[in-house]
């Protein structure tokens, strides 16, 4: 298989700072790459040398078969990318922002006014199409963006954290229409803060940190060496929790984490709900006091805290969990 | 690499996405034309009586030329606010991530705020004739004169993105801009005549850009005063000349200058 994007050795300054320090990656054709790390990690930086923006101070980088530098005008007929926030003009309807994008791929005006009109049609755009982007929501707005970078149906995509500060609910329509391009062929890069999100769309991840590759590999890889599921627990009592953990000992194949300042306890577990239920039987008689109880997943602060040990600076803490975590009345369910 | 007729052609599609935001943001217009007829009014209402022009011409024929070349020079300072505005949005980054030429952002932009000055400077004009401003001259040295002030105004443009490139935030563009700007267009002849000048200030006066595209303006709308002491200064004796000369210097410095820094830019 050939790849769509060849990376070798890239490295990237800024003044003192390294933001790449010398990465390696690759991109099968028609497969979707999961680029994973923390904020400042160099994800961004990663894309904007694919994408022609920024000059790489070492190294090499391939798209399509075309280098980044040498061949920056070519890459740019190749590639769409979505950045970090949504680039739509506010005072362009979102018709206009796509032909106006298609106009400048060259293609034709009667070429650009068809696929504009796809576009919009494909990501539900239609009633808002001669609105001013202004009036759109935060997804609307990303969908536009996204759109406008496939008007000229690129080989290679980039989409630079596209749903970083949606609402749940757009996340997921976004996991929806990023699947339907991967089920047409599309070679895309994607990177994301949430594990969550390169599990569902994409075929291998590389995580990097402080502008270097940590690990790379598909999900099930990454994940066995995070060490699988964790049950979490707060209790209402930290000096309950060392007492917990050692009731907890038998189901556990690893080291129990405990935070006194929180007082949550995580402990690594496999056989989820399962190991969930006898959890709960075994606390049953303990006067721990536990107000939380869940399974949760690796995330990418397990992943982080697994091959760097520490955790993922700038990540926002609450609300990933909570999504990510199989809650007690969830797994009952099941 | 881009020929010709590609950069034309994108440089159209770019003048037009910023016509379209002139067109639902009224307020630019308003404020493009309502500050100058506010400046025609006051100056001519509130400082006319004050001040003495020589010869025989009245306030309102002196003052109008010199309201034309401050307000085309100010409208100008947009275009650094605006591609500093495109920069915080990451629209420069969108645009420099399609395969288009590398300069047409920039010909967009200036093409269009070269729009809104022309839209100003009608206004002006009419708001000139109401108060008592005449052309005296012929249509085609009149329609130089309009030439003129846009020729430099548009130079001017390429000056600001310079500085918008450079400077990013849109809210510092405009202080910067107004810091050079004022002192410009007020140490000049634009709205008191160059005798009133203490020395230093008046040589400075005379050399500076703005006061012989308002001398320029002068003569091609007739708005000189017949009676008027003839300038010492050779920039104030070949206006015209002189003017299109620094029009042509700052576009040879900055359309190539603004290109590389375009080319170059990155948010981060």
């Amino acid at each position: 298989m050939s790849y769509a994007v060849v990376v070798e050795g890239l490295l990237k300054r800024f003044g003192k700072t390294t933001a790449l320090g010398g990465v390696d990656l690759t991109v099968s054709e028609g497969t979707v790459l999961g680029l994973l790390g923390p904020n400042g990690a160099g994800k961004t930086t990663i894309v904007r040398v694919l994408s022609t923006l920024l000059l790489p101070d070492g190294g090499r980088a391939e798209v399509a078969g075309l280098d980044v530098v040498t061949e920056a005008a070519q890459v740019r007929s190749m590639i769409g990318l979505t950045g970090q926030y949504a680039a739509v003009d506010e005072y362009l309807t979102g018709r206009e922002n796509l032909e106006m994008v298609g106009r400048l791929y060259r293609l034709s005006a009667r070429e650009a006014r068809r696929r504009a009109e796809q576009l919009l049609e494909r990501f539900e755009l239609t009633d808002a199409a001669n609105r001013p982007a202004k009036t759109y929501s935060g997804g609307m707005r990303r969908r536009l963006d996204i759109g406008a970078s496939l008007i000229a149906r690129p080989r290679v995509l980039f989409l630079d954290e596209p749903t970083t500060g949606l609402d749940p609910r757009s996340r997921l329509g976004m996991w929806e229409f990023i699947a339907d391009l991967v089920g047409e062929g599309t070679t895309i890069l994607l990177t994301t803060q949430y594990l969550e999100e390169a599990d569902r769309l994409a075929d291998r991840m590389v995580v990097i940190d402080h502008g270097r590759v940590i690990a790379r590999g598909t999900a099930d890889e990454l994940k066995a060496q995070v060490g699988g599921e964790r049950l979490e627990m707060t209790l209402a009592d930290a000096g309950q929790l060392g007492a917990v953990a050692e009731a907890l000992r038998p189901l556990t194949h690893g080291e129990p984490r405990l935070d006194a300042q929180t007082r949550r306890l995580s402990v690594p577990v496999s056989g989820g709900v399962d190991a969930l239920a006898e959890a709960l039987r075994r606390l049953d008689g303990h006067s721990a006091g536990v107000l939380d109880i869940g399974l949760r997943r690796p995330d990418l602060d397990d992943v982080f805290l697994t091959l760097t040990g520490h955790a993922a600076e700038g990540d926002e803490p609450s609300d990933e969990q909570d999504e990510s975590a199989t809650t007690v009345s969830a797994g009952a369910n099941r | 690499m881009t020929t010709l007729a590609e950069t034309v052609s994108d440089s159209v599609t770019i003048t037009r996405r910023n016509l379209i935001k002139v067109k639902r943001v009224p307020d630019l217009i308003v404020f493009a034309t309502l500050s100058p007829i506010m400046f025609v009014l006051l100056f001519r209402y509130v400082f006319g009586g004050a001040i003495d022009v020589p010869g025989d011409v009245s306030y309102a024929e002196f003052l109008l030329p010199g309201i034309f070349a401050q307000t085309v020079v100010f409208g100008s300072t947009i275009t650094g606010a605006s591609i500093a505005e495109d920069l915080q949005k990451g629209l420069i980054d969108r645009f420099r991530s399609l395969p288009m030429s590398r300069s047409a952002v920039l010909i967009g932009r200036t093409v269009a705020d070269l729009g809104l000055n022309a839209i100003s400077i009608v206004v002006m004009a009419l708001t000139g004739l109401v108060v008592g401003w005449r052309i005296n001259t012929s249509v085609g040295e009149a329609v130089g004169g309009f030439v003129l002030l846009l020729a430099f105004a548009y130079a001017v443009s390429w000056l600001m993105a310079v500085v918008g490139l450079l400077v990013r935030t849109p809210e510092v563009v405009n202080n910067a801009s107004f810091m050079v700007i004022f002192p410009l267009t007020f140490v000049s002849n634009a709205f008191v005549p160059l005798e009133s000048f203490p020395s230093v200030l008046r040589t400075f006066a005379e050399w500076n850009p703005v006061s012989t595209v308002v001398q320029g303006a002068r003569e091609l709308f007739g708005n000189v005063p017949a009676g008027a002491p003839l300038a010492e200064a050779w920039s104030l004796q070949h206006p015209v000349f002189y003017s299109l000369l620094w029009a042509v210097v700052i576009l040879i410095v900055f359309v190539p200058l603004s290109v590389r820094l375009y080319v170059r830019t990155s948010t981060r």
